[in-house]
């Protein structure tokens, strides 16, 4: 029986999975811990988190992905190590699941490992992304998410953002669709992000706010 | 409840389209594409329209000219392959006189090729696609927002000229997302269509829709006064964004997701005191000859940025007459320029003359 924490992101295409996975990943990797971070995203063709492989192994970070991620053959196949990590004894596994339920299917296949641990499954949501604007819209996709994969959600993360036009007001006014979409699905919700850069502007006006580092910028963004 | 939302390149030509009044899909699965076709089987039984998955992607070229005949807006899509397929019945539905929207989320070519970005089918796309003496409209976004825009533009001139528009845009547009607003999107162009074959009611004689003729000079009559009517298309449509071309000496010229990695490097020159500016084709065919013309003023090179191994190159040798000379920065197969590699051919063809 393995002995590392798991942390599952599942979430609509779009609402920001990989990004938050990255900064779940470099900060427990910042702080000594050994982390595996595991794409388990078999829908989207690209920019997905073994994208940022280099980065992450740079940081001492191990990279699980699907067998042919990022190369041109459009194959769903699944590595032999994805159905070994709910027995991972390193110190944490970030699973970052590909969107909607089609994309949680793929997690479906280790639910049955995972079930047997304690783990935390982070439902992330985006008040800004088509077709989940309203808290209604979002709690549905969350329990297909949960019935394709067969495991629970245990917290909400509102990652409502912008992309680079992200402001203090991007995420102030999306605050309520965090909260009622937490109260809809009766579960607590964990945080709201921000980009690091405006985190502190959200100080004494919105609570708890877990700051973010964004690294995933298109090619012409510059790093 | 948002002021924007934040949608990907193909779910934002998908809702643009249905909002440009089209309620008639016709398309077949391919990556990068398959989210746009996806959208509107989502989408289009909810709006009252038509989402036809067809059993190839010929058969939904058909579909569309079919279609269109009748008289509504119809569109497909498609990634490069899939397009090869669409040429013959985009020849028909210009032999027809036909509007219709095509649009290609080109991937890495040629034969079967890759799925990751590529702009390898300017050529295919600038001159038509399939046979015989014709032209298409053909629009190239650069941001998920103009994907938006130019679907409702794409739809508009392709009704107002009579012939079948495309919207090329490649993988990393289609896959990417922005933040899009649907707000400023103008009312469709209501164009009349006595044309269209939608019944005649016995009030007039049957509409024919047909590309077939049997006199050879009524062929050339045709297509004669077809080429009237591209004149005018290259004399009034022809769209250019100038990025500080008013003075420079070396202008980049890169369409689509290559120009906001031109407009990266350009911007990066500038801060280096370097005279180069970005012209970038929003129409390639008709393509913006004037605005490449007006940079001659203060040109001495060109540099065109693709992702392709040189296609666009000619038309720029074209629109200044070969009167400068004219490099290429390009990578290919789906792999795409970084601004860092244009900064440097930049460099190399200014020679240090910061």
């Amino acid at each position: 029986m393995g002995s590392a924490k798991l942390t599952i992101l599942c979430g609509h295409y779009g609402c920001g999975k990989t990004n938050l996975a990255l900064d779940l990943a470099l900060e427990a990797a910042g702080q000594g811990r050994q982390v595996i971070v595991a794409d388990l995203d078999l829908v989207n063709p690209y920019f997905r988190s073994s994208d940022y492989r280099e980065l992450l192994e740079a940081n001492g970070i191990k990279v699980v992905a699907p067998v042919y991620a990022g190369t041109t053959l459009d194959l769903p196949a699944i590595a032999p190590q994805l159905t070994a990590l709910p027995d991972a004894d390193c110190d944490e596994v970030i699973f970052d699941v590909g969107g909607d339920d089609a994309g949680a299917c793929v997690l479906g296949c280790l639910a049955g490992g995972i079930r047997q641990r304690a783990y935390t499954m982070l439902y992330v949501v985006n008040a800004y992304r088509a077709l989940t604007q309203t808290p209604q819209e979002a709690a549905a996709i969350c329990r297909e998410i949960e019935t394709a994969c067969r495991l629970r959600a245990t917290a909400v993360v509102n990652n409502s953002h912008l992309q680079q036009e992200t402001t203090s007001g991007t995420v102030l006014r999306a605050a309520p669709f965090g909260i009622e979409t937490a109260r809809l699905l009766s579960l607590p919700l964990l945080y709201h992000t921000a980009p690091e850069e405006i985190a502190g502007e959200l100080e004494g006006k919105l609570t708890p706010v877990r700051p973010v580092k964004v690294r995933v910028r298109p090619p012409w963004s510059g790093n | 409840m948002a002021e924007k939302i934040l949608m990907k390149g193909n779910e934002a030509l998908g809702e643009a389209a249905i909002r440009a009044g089209c309620l008639h899909f016709f398309g077949y699965p391919i990556t990068p594409q398959t989210e746009l076709a996806a959208y509107m089987a989502k989408k289009m039984p909810k709006v009252g329209g038509t989402y036809l998955q067809a059993e190839s992607e010929i058969a939904a070229i058909n579909m569309v000219l079919g279609a269109s005949a009748a008289g509504v807006r119809a569109m497909t899509s498609s990634s490069s392959p899939g397009i090869s397929l669409k040429g013959e019945g985009i020849s028909y539905m210009a032999g027809s006189d036909l509007p219709g929207l095509i649009i290609n989320v080109q991937r890495g070519g040629p034969g079967l090729g890759g799925i990751q970005p590529s702009q390898a089918d300017y050529w295919q796309a600038t001159r038509g696609g399939g046979h015989g003496d014709y032209h298409i409209l053909v629009l190239a976004p650069s941001t998920v927002q103009e994907m938006v825009d130019l679907v409702s533009l794409a739809f508009d001139l392709a009704e107002t000229y009579r012939m079948p528009a495309m919207l090329l845009a490649d993988g990393m547009l289609g896959q990417m997302m922005e933040p899009v607003s649907f707000e400023n999107v103008p009312e469709p162009r209501r164009v009349e269509k006595p044309w269209a074959a939608n019944g005649h009611e016995n009030r007039r004689p049957h509409n024919v829709i047909n590309s077939l003729y049997l006199s050879p000079q009524t062929l050339e009559d045709l297509v004669v006064e077809r080429y009237q009517r591209y004149q005018k298309v290259q004399e009034t449509e022809q769209r250019a964004e100038m990025y500080r071309t008013e003075d420079a000496e070396l202008v980049v010229v890169a369409y689509g997701a290559s120009a906001r990695i031109a407009h990266s490097a350009v911007m990066q020159a500038r801060e280096e005191g370097l005279k180069v500016g970005l012209v970038r084709p929003i129409t390639l065919w008709p393509f913006p000859e004037k605005a490449l013309k007006e940079t001659l003023k203060t040109a001495k090179a060109y540099l065109s940025v693709e992702m392709s191994m040189g296609q666009m190159i000619d038309d720029v040798r074209l629109a200044i007459d070969c009167r400068k000379p004219v490099a290429l920065c390009s990578r290919t197969g789906g792999m795409i320029p970084t601004p860092d590699e244009v900064l440097g051919k930049i460099h190399a063809m200014m020679g240090g003359e910061a």
